[in-house]
């Protein structure tokens, strides 16, 4: 019985295995080929691609794995894989195939090509931490990913060591990362000192009882958020974010800004759910366990978050600090989808991750590419881009487009969706304020294509003519937008058929 | 006619000739010009022949199979699961009387704006096809009946205008593109708000029986089809209609645009080059009426009735603080851009009165406010083109210089004032004719003829200061107009002077929708018809 559990239970991390295991060849390949490394990066996509077909050969996999000896019967283990999981497994791996995409014409990263394989060991590194904060369903597990995640993009945020700014962001988010990270696991014992398990789902039954002291868990449970809140850098656990994000090489910051958000999100929606949801009804309405007002802190956190993201970024000439600012403020777009706590919120928090990889990607593409010729991301280096790089102008247009959340492209239709969710869920007010924020996001947007397009080109204005290779990664990003601004049938779909969180 | 998509041709035509000029090279300028020449010229055929088929009979307005040219199918479909309805969005197009004044309105400046574009010196390329792109999204408006395409088309247009506005436009122009930009996202998100709200608050039963959401703007209109519960909804007693309303107002009222929401408008149409303006002037602000006539009036009945005076009293203001401000003007533009404010005040003040008669006048003033508006914006350009000054006090006597020009300025001035002969008498008429009749709103009506009075004060000392008196010795040179002015200003001129001696050929067209239209809002979402089922 036992060693049956466990073989399953291998079957069920067999992607994280996969990784695991290219990591170690990954390393290997490093050593033996120290002298040359430009096979490294192609074993590092490969190595990746080999790990995403292993997730979605799981797309209808589901169980949990790592049941203890005493509770096999029932049902909860340590990870649980579904759909859900599977969902953003995808969205990782999608936005790591293209980091390392962009770590190949990467300017800063081609500087320190001798360090490269320890660059990539550490991206499988961050990977693997994602990957289990998708799946995990045990606190320590949930702490023991955050931490290798954590520990793998400290490292990364300082990597190139080219500016002093690497290191301060490498510093800075290694103290925020570690106070909060404290924090959350005091929060965690604490949980465990009330209920005596740190699996969720034996929390979950245990304080649906009546012996539960109500202000000790909620006190907790807002310990762990800070931990969350930190990972998807949500106010007011925001402020790493723009000096980590301007700081650290620009391949780290958009994995960062898209995958390690990702993983943050999972994890938040994945714990809210499992251990505090305790029906759900035929509308799709999240029934919560009556704990602690989840609702009001949730909605003043993302207004708090998209504004405070949205009224700094205003402010920015630095563009990979205005792209943190802006990506502070998608967090709190996202958030809305959790606090109306319904089906319908998730699926549009589902659908809104595909789309924000994808013009989030594109923009901190876009800028690096321009960094490689200009090696500035001051916006008054953009001056007249527009005119002498067509295509990068054109591209960058449309992502920032997609980003304010206009059709007919795909950024509107993840906002759509997001407002439906409250507009079913009757939250009319919170939409207004968040449609005006998108309003306030229009500016600093508009601002950049200002600057590309409004001031004329000179003689000094560099010419950007990105490779082959760089073109084809551009297209690969605009062409979706503007097809699923249009016709965005697929994604609904498949969103609609990863909402399967087990547990319920 | 049958089978051959003609709406989806005059719409998306621009779109191609825009992808032609995507591959044509920065350097053939001619072939550039001559292309968006050739799409636009189509785009009137294209009009044209819609015409010729037009029904004038048919009603359209709330009754699907009334519409004209309808081209009907499932664009999104998303089956549905347990907790989660079908989605379903139609491509839905389809003219009424409503709509075909403004279709052949939009073909018509479209391509006038094009001869007016020959003019623009650098960046050729990016101007025709951002100038195709707004063309697109401004006759998909037009011809849209599903409210989230409708919306789709709504938003296209912003970035084109923005961008046309701030890269070929004058000292102000970042200022200017960025405020306009701004104002009109800013409307644009309440209308997207009450889209959704809509949505949630009314089905429509499809050919199987099932029921599901809708953004189809006619099944919107059917108070039976809305759900006992949805936010917007009249069975719902909590419902959010007359908020949602304000809302959707406000969205479209910015676009008008109506007093106090006006301010973008003088910057915009200062800073725009002069083909922009044209566009901005002849067909961008109809857009914004066409909305409250085709969106805000047959969905929310009852709100309107109740609303309908405070409707007249933003007409009213429109109208009378349009004229005093363009009364002060020292630059030509700027007089022409309030003159605009002013007479769009017309157009709400004729709506408001619900009659037939008035919602007539009101929707024969849009047409004509595009065609006059446009040749006055041209008017302008002429002058700015030669003298780089638009100061109505830098001229003088321009009339022994220019004697053809001052010969179309005073056409153009004179149906402006609405001299009887010239279209825009016709509908300002129609509207005074019909406002009155309602009791309601008489007194502001009454008042509101004050703006006639004003409109040709403006006007008339304009023409003065510009045209009589003693030849300002800066400007003897001047040469009279071209051939290309010639091409603008001519059918604009024989347009407002035919409609002006022979009106019916425009309200034929529009009556009875119209008709429908005024006796839908009188007879629907009543008490009666509300709690009748």
């Amino acid at each position: 019985m036992e060693l049956n559990n466990l073989y399953q239970s291998l079957n069920l991390i067999l992607p994280e295995i996969v990784l695991s295991i290219s990591l170690v060849v990954l390393v290997l390949a490093d050593l033996i080929f120290h002298k040359d490394k430009r096979l490294i990066p192609y074993i590092a996509g490969i190595g990746i691609a080999i790990t995403g077909a292993f997730v979605i050969n799981q797309f209808n996999v589901s169980g949990f794995g790592f049941q203890s000896s005493t509770q096999t019967m029932r049902n909860y283990g340590l990870i649980a894989v579904d759909s859900f999981g599977v969902f953003f497994k995808l969205i990782v791996i999608a936005s790591s195939i293209l980091i390392v995409f962009f770590s190949s014409s990467s300017g800063e990263i081609n500087k320190i090509k001798g360090r490269i394989g320890e660059y990539y060991a550490l991206i499988y590194g961050m990977i693997l931490g994602m990957f289990f904060m998708i799946i995990a369903t045990d606190l320590i597990l949930i702490y023991l990913s955050l931490e290798l995640l954590s520990l793998s993009s400290y490292v990364l945020a300082g990597f190139t060591k080219l500016r002093d700014r690497n290191s301060e962001a490498s510093l800075k988010y290694l103290l925020y990362g570690a106070v909060s990270s404290g924090i959350m696991l005091f929060g965690i014992s604490i949980i465990y000192g009330i209920t005596g398990s740190t699996n969720l789902y034996i929390i979950n039954s245990l304080i649906q009882g009546p012996h539960i002291n109500l202000f000790t868990l909620s006190f907790s449970v807002i310990l762990i958020l800070v931990g969350i809140g930190y990972k998807i850098s949500s106010a007011p656990f925001h402020f790493w974010t723009p000096d980590v994000y301007e700081g650290a090489p620009i391949t780290i910051t958009a994995f960062l800004s898209v995958a390690s958000k990702a993983a943050g999100f999972a994890l938040l929606i994945r714990f809210v759910k499992t251990t505090f949801v305790s029906y759900i009804d035929a509308e799709g309405v999240w029934a919560l366990i009556n704990v602690f007002d989840w609702q009001s802190i949730l909605i003043a956190i993302s207004i708090l978050t998209m504004t405070l993201g949205n009224f700094s970024a205003l402010w920015q000439n630095n563009l990979k600090r205005m792209l943190a600012y802006s990506s502070i403020a998608h967090a709190g777009y996202i958030l809305l989808g959790l606090v109306v706590f319904t089906n319908q919120g998730l699926l549009a928090i589902l659908i809104y991750f595909v789309f924000y990889l994808l013009m989030n990607l594109g923009a901190f593409l876009v800028v690096m590419l321009i960094a490689n010729k200009t090696n500035s991301e001051e916006i008054d280096d953009y001056d007249g881009l527009g005119y002498t790089s067509p295509l990068i102008g054109v591209s960058f247009a449309i992502f920032l487009i997609s980003l304010t959340g206009l059709p007919p492209t795909a950024g509107f239709i993840g906002k759509l969706y997001l407002f439906i969710a409250l507009v079913d869920a009757k939250m009319i007010v919170v939409a207004v304020i968040a449609l005006l924020n998108s309003v306030v996001s229009l500016y600093y947007y508009v601002r950049v294509l200002k600057h590309m397009y409004l001031t004329k080109a000179t003689d000094y204005t560099p010419q950007i003519i990105p490779s082959f290779g760089n073109k084809i990664l551009l297209l690969i990003l605009v062409i979706p937008i503007l097809v699923f601004g249009i016709y965005f049938e697929p994604i609904i779909n498949l969103a609609k058929n990863s909402l399967v969180i087990l547990g319920l | 006619m049958m089978g051959f998509p003609i709406l989806t041709f005059i719409t998306f035509l621009p779109v191609l000739g825009m992808i032609l000029i995507l591959f044509l090279k920065k350097e053939q300028t001619n072939t550039i010009k001559y292309t968006t020449l050739i799409i636009t010229a189509l785009q009137v055929v294209l009009a044209i022949i819609l015409l010729a088929n037009y029904n004038y009979s048919a009603a359209g307005v709330y009754e699907e199979k009334s519409f004209q040219f309808i081209e009907k199918f499932r664009w999104i479909e998303i089956s549905g699961i347990s907790w989660l309805g079908t989605v379903k969005i139609d491509y839905f197009l389809g003219v009424d009387g409503l709509s075909m004044p403004m279709v052949l309105l939009t073909a018509l400046i479209s391509f006038i704006a094009t001869i007016s574009s020959w003019n623009i010196n650098h960046s050729l390329k990016g101007y025709f096809a951002l100038f195709l792109l707004l063309d697109t999204g401004m006759m998909g408006v037009f011809v849209a009946l599903d409210f989230f395409l409708f919306y789709i088309f709504w938003e296209l247009m912003l970035l084109p205008m923005y961008f046309l506005i701030g890269i070929w436009g004058g000292p102000r122009k970042e200022y200017a593109a960025i405020k306009f930009f701004i104002y009109t996202l800013f409307g644009s998100i309440f209308i997207l708000l009450v889209m959704i709200g809509l949505y949630f608050s009314a089905t429509e039963t499809l050919a199987d029986g099932t029921k599901v959401f809708t953004f189809n703007i006619l099944q919107l209109m059917n108070s039976s089809n809305y759900t006992s519960d949805g936010l917007l909804s009249p069975l719902n007693p909590n419902n959010l209609r007359f908020i949602a309303y304000l809302a959707l107002f406000v969205g479209f009222a910015i676009k008008i645009p109506m007093f106090p929401f006006h301010t973008w408008l003088p910057d915009a149409h200062v800073e725009a080059p002069t083909p922009i303006s044209v566009i901005l002037a002849g067909v961008l602000l109809k857009m914004g009426t066409y909305g409250i006539l085709r969106i805000s009036y047959p969905i929310f009945p009852d709100i309107t009735r109740d609303l309908m005076w405070w409707i007249a009293l933003f007409g009213m203001i429109n109208i009378i603080y349009g004229a005093f401000v363009a009364l002060a003007q020292k630059d030509f533009k700027k007089l022409i851009a309030y003159s605009s404010v002013s007479h769009m005040g017309y157009v709400l003040l004729g709506m408001a009165s619900l009659t037939t008669a008035g919602v007539n006048g009101a929707i024969f003033q849009m047409f004509n406010h595009g065609t006059i508006t446009a040749m006055l914006f041209l008017i302008v350009g002429v002058v700015y083109d030669r003298t780089h000054t638009r100061g109505i006090d830098d001229f003088g006597g321009l009339a022994t210089q220019m004697p053809a020009y001052t010969g179309f300025v005073t056409v153009a001035f004179f149906a402006a004032i609405g001299l009887p002969g010239m279209s825009g008498f016709i509908s300002e008429a129609l509207v005074f004719v019909g406002a009155f009749g309602v009791e309601s709103i008489r007194i502001l009506t009454i008042l509101s003829t004050l703006g006639i009075l004003l409109g040709a004060g403006y006007m008339l000392w304009t023409l003065q200061r510009i045209f009589f008196g003693p030849l300002n010795g800066k400007w003897s040179s001047l040469k009279d107009l071209e051939f290309r002015e010639y091409a603008m200003l001519i059918p604009l001129s024989i347009i407002i002077i035919f409609l002006g001696v022979y009106p019916s050929a425009m309200l034929d067209i529009m009556n009875t929708s119209v008709n429908s239209l005024v006796n839908f809002l009188h007879t629907n979402f009543t008490a009666t018809t509300i709690s009748g089922f």
